[in-house]
């Protein structure tokens, strides 16, 4: 037989009894749905969370605090205290965790600064400061706010104007947009250029206000910005203020100070500079690493999913198995007769796999395809309803490739499966097949 | 003259040890070309056995078979299976057709397991069909055929891609004896006019008859004149 015959025959083989077909057909499809479902939504999420990323900071900061000799966190329980050193200071953080006891986290000196900066690839270092502003005000009422400093080059989504300029000596801000209304405008390109005041209260019980300019309103993100951000000018003034009489030593000791490395980095320098930082008893940890923190936790539920999915597969697998041994036992006769025409046992094997890899092809592109059916219909649902505020977030992505990938994967299974019956019947001895009952 | 298909000294045996049975026992027979021989001989004689070994079917336990002047045990599996598919041509009893099939495609099957293109087998099916009349039927399904109609069909089949050998294991055995010799008229024909040499397995003393010779075979041995 020519491979079109062939082709041909599997198919009008694999129809003659439609509704086991039907049956073995409907396991794979659901093997395949869920694992294309499943793999759709890790692919829309994470490439979602990459570009949310952005919104968390610059990817070219590490933020750095001194390695912890001592901790009474989980883990260390029952270590005696560090011995006391006069040139260090420590402070107890609190923790809200009540599993937590708390963990003492010891602060960075204006000398350790000094040692950070020296260190290579080290741009340049800026205390990470906590700014408490009281509240932020447009052109009406006073509200709440938490504020964070911009490190390097702004990556947050803007839906209107642009980040923050650090080299500029006026005060700026942008604000997440759930803000533009608060602060008494009626769309985003409105507030973009307005000036919005910012109150911030001394250790002396002092308050005084400062004037910024909003240069852009953020898109609001599931991470991180629903945060108003200062340029480095804005900063200073506002710590400045916070800090006005305090004692000097108390100003200038920091839990956190964030390096500035260049941009240009690979990955295996930042992992050298992290390793030259341990060395000198600090800690960094860069964006990057709080992603792989999430995207650890993603791929954890998804494997899980998956693993449903090779579950399914797996049992559609024997499906496949049943299904061929029966239609060998079936078509005794009918094998039995073409070997006694001259059709060789090879043929016979090809003939039954063909028939196994059209049952998985059907299978798997009916499930992908529905997969992506349904997938397409839930982001349309969702965009409209609990989505409406995420703009650019698809539930479910199916990228060609995968669905490729997952088609191309269950034709090899069904092979696989396939080739018992298979074999068994290119071994059918055609004398025994064809002998009178 | 190179017979067409010699035995010499064929057994086959099935079992081991005290359970050994021995199927055919000693066979030495030709056939030249252009002959139609019967074998004859009461059910579990062993003439179907025979048939199967003549027809490289079934490889004999001691002996020799040969095609023309070649040893069917030096052939290799492929070598056997073109020369059944091109040489041979083989009617049965329980026909074997596919019922849910076309006749035609029934009919073509072994110029399929031959790939031969898609427009000559269906001429050369419908050729054939027309030589045994039923080229109206060929594009209806063989389940809705006679049993006159499928042994037709199956004649049809065996001669589709002109066989130098028909073998017919009781190709007249489902059939009444009107249809019946309608089929064997039809064999005949086959072996008169285009010289087809025609093996037929029967219990049947008419075809016997008409046939050139009688091979009679009982408990595996040949018996009587066709003994050589």
């Amino acid at each position: 037989m020519t491979p079109i015959d062939l082709f041909q025959t599997a198919s009008y083989n694999m129809l003659r009894s439609k509704a086991r077909t039907v049956l073995t057909i409907v396991a794979i499809f659901i093997g395949a749905m869920t694992i294309t479902l499943t793999n759709g939504i890790g692919t829309g999420i994470k490439s979602y969370l990459n570009r949310q990323i952005g919104n968390l900071g610059a990817t070219n900061v590490m933020s750095i605090q001194l390695t912890s000799s001592s901790s009474s966190g989980l883990g260390s329980a029952g270590s005696a205290p560090a011995v006391y050193n006069p040139s260090q200071r420590a402070v107890a953080t609190a923790s809200t965790d009540p599993h937590d006891g708390g963990s003492m986290q010891l602060l960075i000196s204006a000398k350790d600064i000094g040692t950070i900066q020296a260190m290579p690839n080290i741009s340049s270092v800026e205390p990470e400061r906590a700014i408490s502003p009281d509240y932020i005000s447009g052109t009406g009422g006073k509200f709440q706010l938490s504020l964070q400093q911009q490190f390097g080059a702004t990556t947050s989504d803007m839906l209107a104007g642009k980040g923050v300029d650090n080299g500029s000596s006026e005060n700026q801000v942008t604000v997440p947009v759930s803000y533009v209304a608060s602060l008494g405008y009626s769309n985003n390109q409105a507030i973009v250029g307005k000036l919005a005041a910012i109150g911030v209260t001394n250790a002396q019980g002092n308050q005084s206000v400062v004037t910024a300019t909003v240069t852009g309103v953020q898109q609001k993100a599931l991470l991180g910005s629903s945060s108003v951000y200062a340029n480095t000018s804005l900063a200073n003034q506002l710590y400045k203020i916070q800090s006005t009489g305090l004692p000097a030593s108390a100003a200038s000791a920091y839990t956190t100070v964030d390096a500035i490395f260049p941009a240009s980095l690979t990955p295996a320098q930042v992992s050298t500079l992290k390793r030259d930082l341990k060395a000198k008893g600090f800690t960094g940890q860069t964006i990057k690493d709080h992603e792989d923190t999430v995207f650890m936790a993603i791929n954890a539920v998804i494997i899980v999913f998956d693993v449903f999915g090779a579950i399914a597969l797996l049992a559609a697998s024997f499906g496949i198995i049943n299904t061929l041994f029966m239609s060998v036992q079936e078509r005794t006769k009918e094998i039995g007769l073409t070997k006694a025409l001259g059709m060789s046992p090879r043929r016979i094997f090809t003939l039954f796999s063909i028939e196994a890899i059209l049952i998985g092809f059907w299978g798997s592109a009916l499930g992908t395809a529905f997969a992506a059916l349904l997938g397409q219909a839930v982001d349309t649902i969702a965009a409209k309803g609990f989505l409406k505020d995420f703009p650019g977030l698809t539930l479910l992505t199916f990228p060609l490739t995968t669905i490729t990938f997952v088609i191309v994967g269950i034709m090899l299974i069904a092979f696989v499966a396939g080739t018992l019956p298979a074999l068994r019947a290119s071994r059918k001895d055609p004398i025994e097949a064809l002998r009178y009952e | 003259m190179v017979p067409v298909i010699a035995a010499r000294h064929v057994s086959k045996t099935y079992g081991k040890g005290d359970a050994e049975f021995a199927a055919l026992d000693d066979i030495n027979l030709a056939i030249t070309a252009g002959e139609s021989v019967a074998v004859v001989g009461k059910s579990g004689s062993g003439k179907s056995t025979l048939m199967h070994v003549l027809a490289l079917l079934d490889k004999p336990s001691q002996g020799s078979v040969s095609v023309g002047n070649k040893d069917a045990s030096r052939m290799s599996g492929r070598q056997l299976e073109a020369l059944r598919n091109k040489s041979y041509g083989f009617v049965f009893q329980q026909f074997f057709l596919n019922a849910n099939d076309t006749v035609l495609n029934n009919v073509i099957l072994p110029l399929k397991i031959a790939r031969v293109g898609r427009q000559e087998r269906t001429e050369r099916g419908l050729k054939v069909l027309r030589a045994v009349e039923l080229e109206d039927k060929a594009h209806n399904k063989a389940a809705n055929l006679s049993g006159g109609q499928k042994q037709r069909v199956c004649i049809a089949r065996a001669v589709v891609n002109n066989p130098d050998i028909i073998f017919a294991d009781e190709p007249t055995g489902n059939l009444d004896s009107h249809t019946g010799k309608t089929v064997e008229d039809l064999l005949f024909r086959l072996n008169k006019k285009q010289g087809i040499t025609l093996i037929v397995v029967t219990h049947d003393k008419d075809i016997a008859a008409r046939c050139d010779r009688q091979i009679h075979i009982k408990d595996g041995k040949l018996i009587g004149r066709s003994a050589i």
